[in-house]
């Protein structure tokens, strides 16, 4: 086991803290972390790959006068640290001579310690052979409840991570987190016909999770998917309504409008909301949520990767834009005032607003009535992945869609694509169903890739593009 | 002991000694050690600068059964690389019976000449100048354009090595700069477009950086008079970017690992079978002279060398690691990563015309007037194609060309079957162009469908 961090860095970080100060930088930020990896994979009634991965290191960023340099470093020496952050220094044109004073750094306190209860969170984590196990017991339900299965395949993720926070401001914190997901997919093949299915499940801190996950009902969800959508036809293209499913529907609202309410958007000018705080931007019906505090759920944290603790952050109440999401470099180049939303994937990157847990509030109506106020439209039951651009349109892949005629759902439909703006598409969202419901994700973008949730009630758009064959 | 530095001699003594000491007799390992800078730029002012000095290391171990584990770390001391030892050897206890990997046989034998001298670093205070003054060219350019925002010159130098207790050792060192510049562009009561351009080199004193800012420009300016397109099937023309960027989300036709696991379109019996029309060829070459990230070897040693994958429309070979090379009876092919489950993957595809054969069209998007769609640049691949299906609908950036007149295309899709795109080619135009992907000529294909907003 790789020596933990604690109030014994103090010294250190202090020692770098001042040096940093001392140069001239208007703050100075130190990251360490220790990581924990296992993967797994199992396919038909074989494990494949076991995998585990450890790392270690330091991202130092100074500030001054709104720009920053940033350094990240795998040696973790007292040498390796100072080599690092006088890079970062010069970055800036500053200098270490290490007699400078700086009075305004008053010197780190008692580390402020999220990750104390969490201590034995990695012991407690299922073993190689347990996890093994039950990624096994997946793919044997798969092999007893799917058809036409050429592929059957369970994959788990364990990502332990340890972090320490130093700042020239006073942050001195430390964390514990610990993610896993489990996932089942299929290839299903029956002459020309196939379909891929694949489910996740993602949790935060709870150790002992892989041991409650229900192998069965997972199994289920992805065969039935997968049977359905063997034979299904491609959708025919063309602008229509849309009824989007709760719980990883919500990647619509995460692509088309998320991204836009974080504040590096503004720093580059790429959201179209950056003057629009208090004015309407999306339908009435849309109430719109980041935050970081739900139990469980993937986006959660007991502080930012900058050492501040989450907020639940109201984005959009009743179709008004409230606010943005907002890190330390976002309060101090746009003046949105940070959120404990500062993130990123590891030591290498620099953290930057992202998303948590983000979701459209459930209104009053039932998932049934949506779909029964559409003539002829699209249900999208299951989404796959997606992405925004710098001008803000935004797209997203269907998984398993189908049609909605004169109210009712019909065949089952593959090959979906719905791209849009968001400026459009928000204030077409004008029925929200009230089974709000949360998804597991991951999001990539400026800081890397990291945990996040997505979610929402039933959802319906009053037109959207819907590319396909 | 800490170091970032890699000294092959000196991480094989070290390793083989960890290595006897807990038991172990047969490991190899690979290792990366990078020292790399990048800056951002907005508006004339440094936004961010970013250095990194990173290491790592993968390393294989084979158990008393056989059996294969694997652990990767980034700690390169002693108790690091003692602790990856030991987490290999736990996970070896789960190694797969069915799919054990061995060394490669081409570990040791001579490597292909790679000439990719080192260049000279500048450092990251003539990288921001560098940026500035592009980024300010830039934006003088049009007044459209208002911002860039994407935008990086970087530049690293790298080593990479792998070496196993038979005795193998490879090294190499490289030198790698880019620039990217995606500007936004807006016009009063039109949407903001944006676009951009890629540019690679060996060193960032060598990066193209007008040709950059004139591709920039050209292709975010030119898409301002937009016009949205009416949903329906037409004659498509692929840029070699777009094409490229399509065959390569659909590799795992040519990976014979996708081929063994079952989640590829390709099977043990495609191989000399038809799969697109016969005047394409399909190379992966990754030691092309304009590869600027070419590797002399593979994760397992092995050679990298040119191999055909589609010639004359038919599939020639597929792409191997050792083990996958060993179930097919053939040599690997300095494809392979390093893993208990090894991936396969292309380096460098070449997408030319077979010689001998020809289309039998003169197909060319700068004069054609018949009708048809120009896809620029594809977006969302992650995401819109389904490699184990065949199928894809992805957003693109492109152009409505009517009579010769080009109409830049608002919130399409193209979609389509990869194999039904294969065998519909109609004609690959005579100039091949090298882009950060590969290389291929503008590519015609018949009756893809398009959705559009109109």
């Amino acid at each position: 086991m790789t020596e933990s961090f604690s109030q014994a860095w103090s010294s250190t970080l202090q020692a770098l803290l001042q040096r940093g100060s001392g140069a001239g930088a208007d703050l100075v930020e130190v990251f360490l972390e220790n990581t924990d990896h296992l993967g797994l994979l199992a396919e038909q009634e074989r494990i494949t790959s076991v995998n585990p991965t450890f790392s270690r290191g330091a991202g130092i960023r100074v500030f001054l006068n709104g720009r920053d340099g940033f350094v990240s470093t795998n040696d973790l020496s007292t040498d390796g640290l100072t080599r690092a952050l006088d890079q970062a220094l010069a970055m800036l044109n500053l200098e270490a001579n290490g007699l400078a004073v700086n009075t305004s750094f008053e010197g780190l306190g008692a580390l402020k310690d999220y990750g104390l209860e969490k201590s034995s969170w990695l012991q407690r984590c299922p073993s190689m052979r347990d996890a093994s196990s039950r990624l096994l017991e997946g793919t044997s339900q798969l092999e007893r409840l799917g058809q036409h299965l050429q592929v059957r395949r369970g994959s788990y993720s364990r990502d332990w991570q340890e972090v320490l926070v130093a700042a020239s401001d006073g942050t001195f914190a430390r964390d514990i987190r610990l993610h896993q997901s489990t996932g089942l997919s299929v290839l299903a093949a029956d002459g020309e016909h196939r379909s891929s299915v694949g489910r996740r499940y993602g949790s935060t801190d709870r150790p002992d999770d892989l041991f409650t996950w229900n192998a069965e009902s997972s199994a289920a969800e992805v065969c039935e998917s997968a049977g359905t959508m063997l034979r299904a036809d491609y959708v025919e293209a063309g602008q229509m309504p849309v009824v989007l499913a709760n719980r990883f529907g919500g990647v619509i609202f995460h692509e088309a409008c998320g991204h836009l309410l974080e504040t590096t958007q503004i720093e580059r000018s790429t959201t179209p909301f950056a003057e629009r705080v208090g004015e309407l931007i999306a339908h009435p019906s849309v109430t719109a949520i980041d935050e970081g505090l739900s139990s469980g759920a993937f986006g959660s944290l007991s502080m930012d990767d900058e050492g501040m603790e989450p907020q639940r952050t109201v984005l959009i109440k009743d179709g008004i834009l409230q606010r943005f999401i907002s890190d330390r470099a976002g309060e101090l180049r746009t003046g949105h005032q940070r959120t404990g939303s500062g993130r990123r994937q590891s030591h290498a990157f620099a953290a930057a607003s992202r998303m948590r847990n983000t979701y459209i509030d459930a209104g009053q109506h039932k998932p049934e009535d949506l779909i029964a106020s559409v003539e002829r439209g699209l249900y999208c039951k299951s989404m796959g992945g997606g992405s925004v651009g710098p001008t803000g349109q935004f797209n997203f892949s269907v998984e398993e869609g189908y049609l909605i005629e004169n109210g009712n759902l019909t065949s089952p439909v593959k090959g979906a694509t719905l791209i849009g703006d968001a400026k459009e598409v928000m204030p077409r969202i004008s029925m929200c169903a009230d089974d709000l419901d949360l998804a597991a994700g991951y999001c990539g973008s400026v800081s890397g890739n990291i945990f996040v949730t997505v979610g929402q009630p039933h959802i319906k758009v009053d037109s959207i593009t819907v590319g396909g064959r | 002991m800490t170091t970032n530095t890699l000294v092959p001699s000196n991480l094989r003594d070290r390793v083989q000694a960890l290595a006897t000491g807990a038991g172990i007799r047969h490991w190899d390992l690979g290792a990366a050690c990078s020292d790399d800078c990048s800056v951002q730029v907005d508006r004339g002012e440094a936004k961010q600068m970013k250095a990194a000095q990173r290491s790592s290391i993968t390393v294989r171990v084979w158990n008393s059964d056989g059996l294969v584990g694997i652990t990767s770390t980034t700690d390169l001391t002693d108790a690091g690389l003692s602790r990856a030892l030991e987490g290999a050897q736990q996970a070896s206890a789960f190694g797969n019976p069915d799919d054990v990997p061995q060394f490669s046989p081409l570990a040791t034998v001579p490597l292909p000449h790679l000439d990719r001298p080192l260049k000279p670093r500048q450092g990251i205070l003539p990288l921001l100048q560098n940026l500035k003054t592009a980024e300010a060219e830039l934006l003088s350019r049009h007044p459209a354009i208002q911002t860039v925002p994407y935008n990086g010159l970087a530049e690293s130098l790298s080593t990479n090595l792998y070496l196993n207790s038979d005795g193998a050792l490879r090294t190499m060192e490289r030198t790698q700069a880019s620039l990217y510049l995606y500007a936004r562009a807006e016009e009063s009561g039109r949407k903001p477009r944006s676009s951009g351009a890629i540019r690679m080199a060996l060193g960032s004193g060598e990066l193209d950086i007008q040709g950059c800012i004139d591709e920039a420009v050209e292709r975010t300016v030119g898409h301002l008079a937009y016009q949205p397109i009416e949903t329906g099937t037409y004659r498509v023309c692929f840029t070699p970017e777009a094409f490229l960027s399509l065959i390569g989300a659909f590799s795992s036709m040519f990976s014979a690992r996708a081929v063994l696991d079952g989640v590829s379109l390709s099977t043990r019996e495609s191989l000399g079978q038809s799969l697109a029309v016969p005047f394409l060829s399909l190379e992966d070459d990754g030691l092309h002279t304009d590869h600027i990230s070419a590797s002399p070897f593979d994760g397992e040693g092995t050679p990298t060398q040119k191999l055909a994958l589609i010639e004359s429309g038919c599939l020639r070979n597929f792409l191997h690691s050792e083990a996958t090379a060993r179930a097919f009876g053939v040599q690997p092919t300095g494809h392979a990563g390093l893993g208990a489950k090894v991936s396969v993957g292309p380096d460098w595809f070449v997408v030319g015309t077979t010689p001998g054969e020809s289309s039998g069209l003169d197909l060319d998007h700068t004069r054609e007037t018949d009708t048809f769609v120009l896809i620029e640049d594809l977006s969302a691949l992650h995401a819109g194609v389904k490699a184990t299906q065949g199928s894809f609908s992805l957003p693109f950036d492109g152009w409505l060309v009517k009579g010769g007149e080009k109409i830049s295309v608002e919130a399409a899709t193209v979609a389509g079957d990869v194999r039904s795109l294969l065998a519909s080619i109609l004609h690959l135009e005579a100039t091949q162009e090298v882009t950060h992907r590969g290389v291929s000529p503008h590519v015609w294909v018949e009756g893809l469908s398009i959705t559009g907003e109109a």
